[in-house]
C-alpha cells in the first residue's frame, strides 16, 4: 500500500499556469465564462495563488499552486451527510459526485476552501468538447467536486504494471499538474518510500504544510524559503 | 371536570366560534398569503430549472439566508414545547391559554426549518441518501436524527393535550367536521380512568419534550461549532443557540398571541397578565443573550487570533456592521427598554419588543453563517454575497406559508384548550389556593377577613 503525496517549491514556480490547464484538460473541468468567475463561481481544480511579499519597493511575489492538500484527517470528510467525500486506504480524499447531495458542508468544513461547487450545469466550448478525458466523469449541476489527484491515472499504472508484471513505479502514477510543470516545481510519489522524490523533498528544511495548526496533515507540501 | 360539550359551547364561545365561522377578512389574508406562496413556488421551479447559480452564493459563501433560516425556524420551534412544557411542569396557572398556541408554532415550524434545508441543497432528489447512506461523524445527519425526534414528540405533545378538545368538538360538530374530530378523538368520554390517563400521557411528554428541545438547538449549533472554521468553532455555541432559540421562540408566541386575540376577540382569554408574564421572561432572555453575545465577542477579540479577527471586526466595524449592529439595538436595547419598566410592558410593548426580537435574531443568525464563510483563512478571489430574488421571494413564502397553515389550524382546532381553561375555573382556582396554603407557616385568616 502506499500513501500518495505531492511537494510543490514555491521558489520554483513561475506562474505559467499549465498546471491549472493541463488539470482542466484531464479532469473535464467545466470552462468558467467570466461572468461565471465575477460571482466567485468559477471551478478549478487546482489554480496559482499570488502572494505577494513586504512593502513596496523591497516586494517579493510568489506563486503558490493551490490544490485539495488531501489531508490525513480531512475535515471535509467528517462532515459530509452521506459519505459522498472520503479518504481512500491510500490516503487520496475523493468525491463520489452520485452520491453527494449538495449540501456544500464539507466546503464549509475545507479551511484551504479548495472544494467547488457546480452551481450551473457544466459548459464546455466545442474545442474543448472534442478532448474530453473518457476515465474521468463529468460532474453535473449540484455537486461539488475537487482535486483527486488524478487518482483515475492509478487505477491505469496499477492495470498496465499488473498486465507487464511488475510492481508500480512511481513514474507509472503521476498527476497531470505534476507531469505538466515545466519549471519543474512539483513532484508527486509514494510518502511511504523514503527513497521517493516527494519524500526527499519533504526533507528539505524550507518544507511546511499549509495552516499546519490544524492538525490537518496535509498531502502536499510546499518548499518555500529562497527568494 | 366533567365533558359537557354544550357547556363548552356556551362557556367558551370565543374559543369554539372561529373554528365554525369565517369572516371575510380570513379569506382576503388567506388569498393574499397563497398568492405569497404561489409565488415562492415559482421561484423554487426558477431555481430547480437553473441550479442554485440563482441564488446570490458563491465560493467561499456556500451558506447563505436559506441556512439562516433554517436555524431560524428551528430556534422559533422553542416557542412551543418547551415554554409550554416549562410552564405547564411548573404548575404556572396563567399557561392554560397559550399553551396550545405555542405548541402549534413548534409543530409548524420545524417542516419550515427542515424546508430550508432542502432549498439549500443542490440536488434535493438525492435528500434520502442522507438516511439511505448516512455518516454518522456529520452533524447534519445528528441534526436530521434530532429533528425527526423532535418532530415526533412535538406533534404527540400537541395531540394528547387535544384529545378532550376533540371530543368536545365531535360532540357539538356534524357532517365531515364530525368524523374527522370522532376519529382524532379516540373515543374519548372523560371516563376517571381516560382522564387518569390523560395526564399522565401529559406529564411524561412534558417532562420529555425539554431534553428533546434542548438538543435539537444544540445540535443544530454544532453543524457549526463542529467544523474549525474561525468563529463557528466555539464551544458556547451549544448554549447560545438554546438561549437565542428561546428567545425568538417567546418573541414568536407573544406576537402570534398579540394577533389571535385580536381576530378572534379572545380578550377574556388573553390578559394584560399573560403579556406581562411572557415580556418578563422576554426579558430575561435578552439579558442572557446579550451575556452570551458579549462572552462569545470578548473572547474572541481578546484573544486575538489571527484567523477570527477579520471575521470579527467584519462584524464590529466591517461590511456586516449594520447587520450586527441592527441586532444588537433588536435584541436587546429595544427590548430592553420596552420590558424592564412595567409602565411600558403593555400588550403593544411586548408586541413592539417580539416583533424587533424576532427581526434581531434573524439577523443574529445570519451574522453567524455568512460573515464567517466570506473571510476565510487563506485569500481566496472574493465575491461578495448578495441574496438574490429567488432567496427572498422564498423566504417570503416560507414564512406565507408558515402563518397560512397556522390560520388553517385555528379554522380545525381550537386554538385555545377548552378542557384546561374550564379545569382552571372549576380545580385550578381551588387547588392553587390549597397548594399555596402549604407553603405558608402559620395560621391562614380566612377569606373576606384579611
Amino acid at each position: 500500500m502506499s500513501l500518495w503525496g505531492m511537494a510543490i517549491d514555491v521558489d520554483r514556480c513561475t506562474g505559467c499556469q499549465a498546471c491549472v490547464i493541463a488539470c482542466k484538460q484531464e479532469n473535464n473541468v467545466p470552462f468558467s465564462t467570466p461572468e461565471q468567475a465575477d460571482k466567485g463561481r468559477h471551478i478549478a481544480w487546482i489554480y496559482i495563488q499570488t502572494e505577494i511579499e513586504g512593502e513596496f519597493p523591497d516586494i517579493n511575489i510568489r506563486f503558490r499552486p493551490m490544490l485539495c492538500q488531501h489531508c490525513e484527517r480531512p475535515p471535509c470528510v467528517v462532515v459530509c451527510p452521506t459519505g459522498a467525500t472520503y479518504k481512500n486506504d491510500e490516503g487520496i480524499v475523493a468525491q463520489v459526485y452520485p452520491r453527494c447531495i449538495g449540501c456544500r458542508y464539507c466546503a464549509n468544513g475545507c479551511p484551504y476552501a479548495v472544494k467547488t461547487f457546480n452551481y450551473d450545469e457544466p459548459v464546455w466550448p466545442e474545442r474543448m468538447k472534442a478532448s474530453m478525458n473518457e476515465d474521468v466523469s463529468v460532474r453535473y449541476k449540484g455537486v461539488i467536486e475537487k482535486c483527486t489527484f488524478c487518482s483515475h491515472r492509478l487505477i491505469h499504472a496499477r492495470e498496465k504494471a499488473a498486465v507487464e508484471g511488475r510492481e508500480l513505479q512511481e513514474e507509472d502514477y503521476q498527476p497531470a499538474c505534476v507531469e505538466t510543470c515545466p519549471a519543474n516545481a512539483m513532484v508527486f510519489g509514494d510518502l511511504e518510500n523514503p527513497h521517493s522524490k516527494v519524500s526527499q523533498w519533504n526533507q528539505d528544511p524550507r518544507a511546511e504544510y499549509l495552516l499546519e495548526g490544524l492538525g490537518t496533515r496535509p498531502k502536499v507540501t510546499y518548499l518555500k524559503g529562497g527568494v | 371536570m366533567n365533558l359537557d360539550s354544550q357547556k363548552a359551547l356556551k362557556e367558551d364561545r370565543p374559543i369554539i366560534s372561529p373554528i365554525f365561522t369565517t369572516g371575510r377578512g380570513y379569506y382576503i389574508v388567506t388569498g393574499l398569503l397563497l398568492a405569497v406562496c404561489l409565488w415562492a413556488l415559482f421561484a423554487y421551479i426558477w431555481q430547480l430549472r437553473y441550479g442554485l447559480s440563482v441564488t446570490g452564493l458563491n465560493r467561499p459563501v456556500y451558506w447563505g439566508i436559506y441556512i439562516t433560516n433554517f436555524v431560524f425556524f428551528i430556534g422559533v420551534s422553542h416557542a412551543g414545547t418547551l415554554i409550554s412544557a416549562i410552564l405547564r411542569l411548573t404548575n404556572a396557572e396563567w399557561r392554560r391559554p397559550i399553551t396550545r398556541m405555542a405548541e402549534v408554532i413548534t409543530v409548524l415550524v420545524l417542516f419550515f426549518g427542515v424546508g430550508n434545508v432542502l432549498l439549500d441543497l443542490g440536488r434535493p432528489d438525492r435528500a434520502l441518501y442522507v438516511i439511505q447512506h448516512g455518516n454518522f461523524t456529520s452533524p447534519l445527519l445528528w441534526d436530521v436524527t434530532a429533528i425527526s425526534v423532535y418532530l415526533t414528540a412535538s406533534l404527540i405533545y400537541l395531540y394528547i393535550p387535544m384529545i378532550p378538545d376533540l371530543a368536545i368538538l365531535r360532540d357539538v360538530s356534524n357532517g365531515w367536521r364530525k368524523k374527522i374530530y370522532r376519529a382524532l378523538a379516540v373515543g374519548f368520554t372523560s371516563t376517571d380512568k381516560q382522564r387518569r390517563r390523560l395526564e399522565r400521557a401529559i406529564a411524561i411528554m412534558a417532562i420529555m419534550v425539554i431534553p428533546i428541545a434542548i438538543s435539537v438547538h444544540t445540535v443544530v449549533s454544532w453543524v457549526f461549532a463542529m467544523t474549525i472554521t474561525p468563529m463557528w468553532h466555539s464551544t458556547i455555541f451549544g448554549p447560545y443557540f438554546v438561549v437565542g432559540a428561546i428567545f425568538s421562540g417567546i418573541a414568536a408566541l407573544i406576537t402570534a398571541m398579540v394577533i389571535l386575540r385580536r381576530v378572534y376577540h379572545l380578550e377574556d382569554y388573553l390578559r394584560p397578565i399573560h403579556f406581562n408574564n411572557l415580556g418578563l421572561l422576554l426579558l430575561v432572555m435578552s439579558l442572557l443573550w446579550l451575556y452570551f453575545t458579549f462572552a462569545e465577542y470578548l473572547t474572541v477579540w481578546y484573544g486575538q487570533k489571527p484567523y477570527e479577527l477579520p471575521i470579527f471586526w467584519a462584524k464590529v466595524t466591517g461590511e456586516y456592521a449594520p447587520y450586527f449592529w441592527t441586532m444588537f439595538v433588536t435584541c436587546f436595547v429595544i427590548p430592553f427598554a420596552i420590558l424592564a419598566r412595567k409602565k411600558t410592558r403593555t400588550i403593544t410593548g411586548t408586541l413592539v419588543a417580539s416583533i424587533s426580537v424576532n427581526i434581531g435574531m434573524w439577523l443574529e443568525r445570519f451574522t453567524i453563517v455568512v460573515p464567517s464563510l466570506s473571510n476565510p483563512r487563506l485569500p481566496v478571489e472574493m465575491a461578495q454575497y448578495s441574496p438574490t430574488w429567488v432567496e427572498w421571494s422564498l423566504m417570503a413564502g416560507f414564512f406565507a406559508a408558515f402563518i397560512l397553515l397556522y390560520m388553517l389550524f385555528t379554522k380545525l382546532f381550537p386554538i385555545i384548550s377548552i378542557w384546561e381553561i374550564r379545569e382552571g375555573r372549576e380545580i385550578g382556582v381551588s387547588e392553587t389556593v390549597e397548594r399555596l396554603k402549604t407553603y405558608l407557616p402559620g395560621e391562614i385568616k380566612e377569606e373576606g377577613s384579611a
